[in-house]
């Protein structure tokens, strides 16, 4: 690590192919300045993708990166952690992705706790495949495969994180720069799985949750002098809360001890001996 | 033949079988003699029939044969299930006072042995003894050394005092006694000792230990049946060389936490059975795409779907050879004896890492669960080489860099192989992706790049071939114009075959193969033979396909897919019939 890191340094020379306009764009500025202010260099650094225009992200950034197959990024970067944990694993993708057919994974990352940052591009659309509905599109979000809308209440990805025992919980707004920088810095911080959801609305497909709604609904709770991020049941509260969208730390769990920690896997699995290890008749003779 | 002698233990799941066969197995193996046990089991936990056969001879056992020279019945369904192995003077030992085996019928010829174990144990200390006061019967009929016995069940019981480990002694020397005081019958068995040391264990475990030896830090899995043993083996030993075993929520996930501990440098597996292999056909093609190094082990059984998930097959084999979507480049290694498990899995890592693919490891179930004896230094771990492939640092990654200063981790080179750099070299930071991509791994759809990277992925397997010896075992007369082939765990089965076709006057040449893809090549062996027969557990003849478009000939199959592995006698049977037959296509 050094510390004359600058967040371009994680940029790659591959021009993006996201639409112009795109939440994309800023998201992946954000998830790249709090990689810089935490002090971490693309060496160091392990970004898994999953697959969606957002999946995008590891050709765009620069680090060590996996993209994966669509919707299992999350167990590739636990795997990257637990096998070497003084990596800064970081893990981005869609709301298809993280929420639909990766939503098994979500839960179980959750609740494994692994200390990595997951960030989740959610433009409430399958952007990638053009238009579909995803599982965070409104009960009557009109779209190709769902012309009267999908009439099945959408997913809440934070109340389904708070349920599976999260540590952290997080959302952001991709276009409020500043505010999705230090979010995201902090949910590197943070000791555990930090989740953050953030909004980053696609311009092409979804004409309902835009630029300009997330601008007039967004309430940042960093403004709410009231709301205690360490207090589950005013998180809860917020969370189950419909009637608005939130910005902001929305729950920490202060005790939160990461997988790692709980397992004693402090040592980079990539070292091994030449040959057996010294004692390795000792399996042998377990069997005698 | 040599001289064997066939034990088995048989009741309800939850009766103590597998245990109390295991003890004997045991006691066997530490008085010297060779031991090969195999189990029936049903797949239910409670209830259900389950036997623990143990076959055993001064020399090497490799197989079953279809014969019992000791029973014991702890119930009447153990009886009917075994009377195809039952003799003329086979020996069945029972309970007659017990309300379920009262009114047995013991069959023509064979000789009960009606002894009140449960009575026996109550008086020692409990019922739950029963069938250890069986297992000093059956020594007692064996004439095998009761002191034998001692330390097996020191082993198993030693965690629960050494009161319960001096009843369980007691128990077993008076079921001894009461044979030999009550029943005059001479029975003509001598399990002589020896003073050679072996060790007993199974395919799993064998797997298992090679992935410690070989340097495995990482292991990722979900329970299936016959695979779970490698991960409860790996469980609570592993950690102690500073890995790690993690129980994923699905196969899904267990193959993509294995991918990411193989990207971040560790040597990395995962086990699974079929249906595993189903769910985690997407992510491969992702990791031969990617250049991952990376064992996948499949411990087949009965398909498809959940078929007869304790049942032996193997059936998988085309979905190792072919599976997936798009054109996958990989290795696909089956071990032959449990021995062999541990070694082919020590290779499966240096493949995984010399050419960065997925590498398959076909086990089947019936050499998964089968323990076998061998001399300890067949597990020769000085022996154990590690090679890691083209791995660059600090130093040396600028070999490998562009103008840039950028890493090629998919650089085109001569054979294939391109550097590999583990997260946190410096200047080595790169993108994999399961997507076409450049030298630097960068997504692309040029057409001559991705007919450069499809050539460059095969030319491993191309390298492979050159460098690897991709050899066979062989057995019996290799001049004869009889040629036996298979693969996996029908070796065994196979080499007391010859024997037995030998005494009948049949000579055979049989050639094992431990090597699905690549493989070694055969067609010159095969179209110089008289006859050729492929021997496999599956209904089509899935190598025998194989080899037919290897050798551009048709060869004569011998497949058993009836859920239970072959006998060596009956295999030999299924040789000298199909020998005589015409090729039908
Ligand atoms: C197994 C599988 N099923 C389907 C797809 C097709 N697919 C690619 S991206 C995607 C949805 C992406 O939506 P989201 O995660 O919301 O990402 P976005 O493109 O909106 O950023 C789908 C269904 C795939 N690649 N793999
Ligand atoms: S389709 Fe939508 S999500 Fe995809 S790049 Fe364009 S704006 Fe972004």
């Amino acid at each position: 690590m050094s510390s004359d890191v600058r967040f371009t340094d994680f940029k790659s020379d591959k021009q993006p192919t996201w639409c112009p306009g795109c939440g994309d764009f800023g998201t992946m500025n954000g998830m790249m300045k709090a990689l810089a202010n935490t002090g971490n260099d693309p060496d160091n650094t392990f970004v898994v993708a999953g697959i969606g225009c957002s999946g995008k992200i590891g050709t765009y950034m620069h680090s060590y990166a996996m993209h994966g197959v669509h919707g299992r990024a999350l167990p590739v970067g636990a795997g990257v952690k637990m096998a070497n944990p003084d990596l800064e694993v970081m893990v981005a993708g869609g709301d298809g992705d993280g929420y639909s057919i990766g939503a098994g994974h979500f839960v179980h990352a959750v609740r494994r706790n692994v200390d990595m940052t997951y960030v989740v591009m959610d433009n409430r659309i399958y952007g990638l495949t053009k238009g579909q509905a995803s599982p965070t599109s409104r009960e009557d979000f009109q779209t190709s495969t769902t012309p009267e809308g999908p009439k099945q209440p959408p997913v809440n990805p934070m109340a389904l994180a708070l349920a599976a025992g999260a540590t952290f919980i997080a959302q952001s707004f991709s276009s409020d720069a500043m505010r999705h920088a230090e979010i995201v810095q902090e949910a590197i911080e943070h000791d555990g799985f930090g989740f953050v959801n953030v909004f980053s609305p696609c311009v092409t497909f979804n004409d309902v949750d835009t630029y300009d709604y997330f601008r007039d609904n967004l309430v940042d709770l960093g403004d709410d002098d009231d709301h205690d991020r360490y207090d589950f049941d005013a998180a809860k509260d917020k969370i189950l809360d419909a009637s608005k969208e939130y910005q902001g730390v929305i729950y920490q769990n202060e005790n939160s001890v990461p997988y790692e920690e709980q397992h004693g896997l402090d040592s980079n699995m990539a070292d091994i001996p030449e040959g057996a290890p010294d004692d390795a008749m000792d399996l042998v003779r377990e069997f005698y | 033949m040599p001289a064997d002698f066939n034990w088995a233990i048989g009741g309800e799941a939850g009766d103590g079988i597998d245990s109390t066969g295991k003890i004997f197995a045991q006691a066997l193996s530490r008085a010297g003699r060779h031991v090969f046990t195999s189990k029936d089991f049903a797949s239910r936990i409670r209830g259900g029939y389950t036997a623990y056969k143990v076959r055993t001879s001064v020399d090497q056992v490799q197989s079953v044969v279809d014969r019992l020279d000791v029973l014991i019945a702890l119930t009447p369904r153990t009886i009917d299930e075994n009377l195809d192995e039952l003799r003329e003077g086979s020996v069945i030992v029972y309970d007659g006072e017990r309300t379920t085996m009262q009114g047995v019928e013991i069959p023509e010829g064979m000789v009960g042995l009606n002894v009140p174990l449960q009575s026996i144990a109550e008086e020692k200390g409990g019922a739950i003894m029963r069938n250890v006061v069986a297992l000093g019967a059956a020594c007692a009929v064996a004439n095998f050394p009761i002191e034998h016995l001692d330390s097996s069940l020191e082993k198993r019981f030693g965690g629960k005092g050494q009161a319960i480990v001096d009843n369980n002694r007691k128990a077993a020397r008076a079921g001894r006694d009461y044979v030999n005081e009550n029943f005059d019958h001479e029975f003509d068995y001598d399990l002589e000792t020896t003073d050679n040391d072996y060790v007993l264990l199974n395919g799993d475990e064998a797997i298992g230990m090679g992935a410690i030896a070989a340097g495995c830090r990482f292991y990722a899995g979900y329970p299936i049946t016959p695979a779970t043993d490698v991960m409860e083996y790996l469980t609570g030993r592993i950690e102690q060389y500073g890995g790690h075993v993690v129980q994923a929520e699905d196969e899904l996930a267990a193959i993509n936490l294995a991918l990411g501990g193989a990207r971040a440098g560790a040597r990395a597996m995962t086990a699974t059975s079929g249906p595993g292999i189903d769910l985690m056909t997407e992510t491969f093609g992702l990791i031969a795409t990617s250049e991952t190094p990376l064992v996948i082990v499949d411990v087949m059984r009965s398909g498809p779907s959940t078929g007869m998930p304790t049942k032996q097959e193997q059936g998988d084999l085309n979905q190792m050879v072919y599976g997936g979507h798009g054109e996958i480049p990989r290795f696909t290694l089956a071990p032959t004896t449990v021995a062999e498990c541990f070694h082919k899995t020590v290779e499966a890592f240096n493949l995984a890492e010399k050419y960065q693919t997925p590498v398959y490891l076909a086990a089947d179930l019936a050499m998964a669960v089968t323990e076998q004896t061998f001399a300890p230094e067949e597990f020769d771990m000085d022996a154990v080489e590690i090679d890691r492939g083209k791995v660059v640092d600090d130093d040396t990654i600028s070999e490998w860099q562009n103008e840039k200063g950028q890493f090629k981790p998919h650089a085109l080179t001569d054979d294939g192989v391109s550097p590999r750099s583990f997260p946190g070299t410096t200047g080595g930071a790169h993108m994999s992706t399961g997507l076409e991509h450049d030298e630097l791994g960068r997504r692309t759809e040029d057409t001559d790049m991705r007919v450069e990277q499809v050539d460059k992925r095969n030319r491993k397997v191309e390298t492979a071939k050159e460098r690897e010896p991709w050899a066979y075992r062989e057995f019996g007369d290799t001049d004869s114009g009889n040629l036996v082939i298979s693969w996996g765990s029908n070796e065994g089965a196979m080499v007391e075959a010859i024997e037995f076709l030998e005494e009948d006057g049949v000579d055979v040449r049989f050639i094992s193969v431990p090597y699905i893809f690549p493989r070694p090549d055969l067609s010159e062996v095969i179209n110089d033979a008289d006859d050729v027969i492929v021997v496999e557990c599956n209904n089509t003849g899935q190598f025998a396909d194989i080899l037919e478009h290897d050798a551009l000939t048709r060869v004569k199959r011998v497949n058993k897919y009836n859920g239970v592995r072959f006998k060596a006698d009956e295999l030999a049977e299924e040789i000298k019939e199909t020998l005589s037959q015409e090729i039908t296509a």
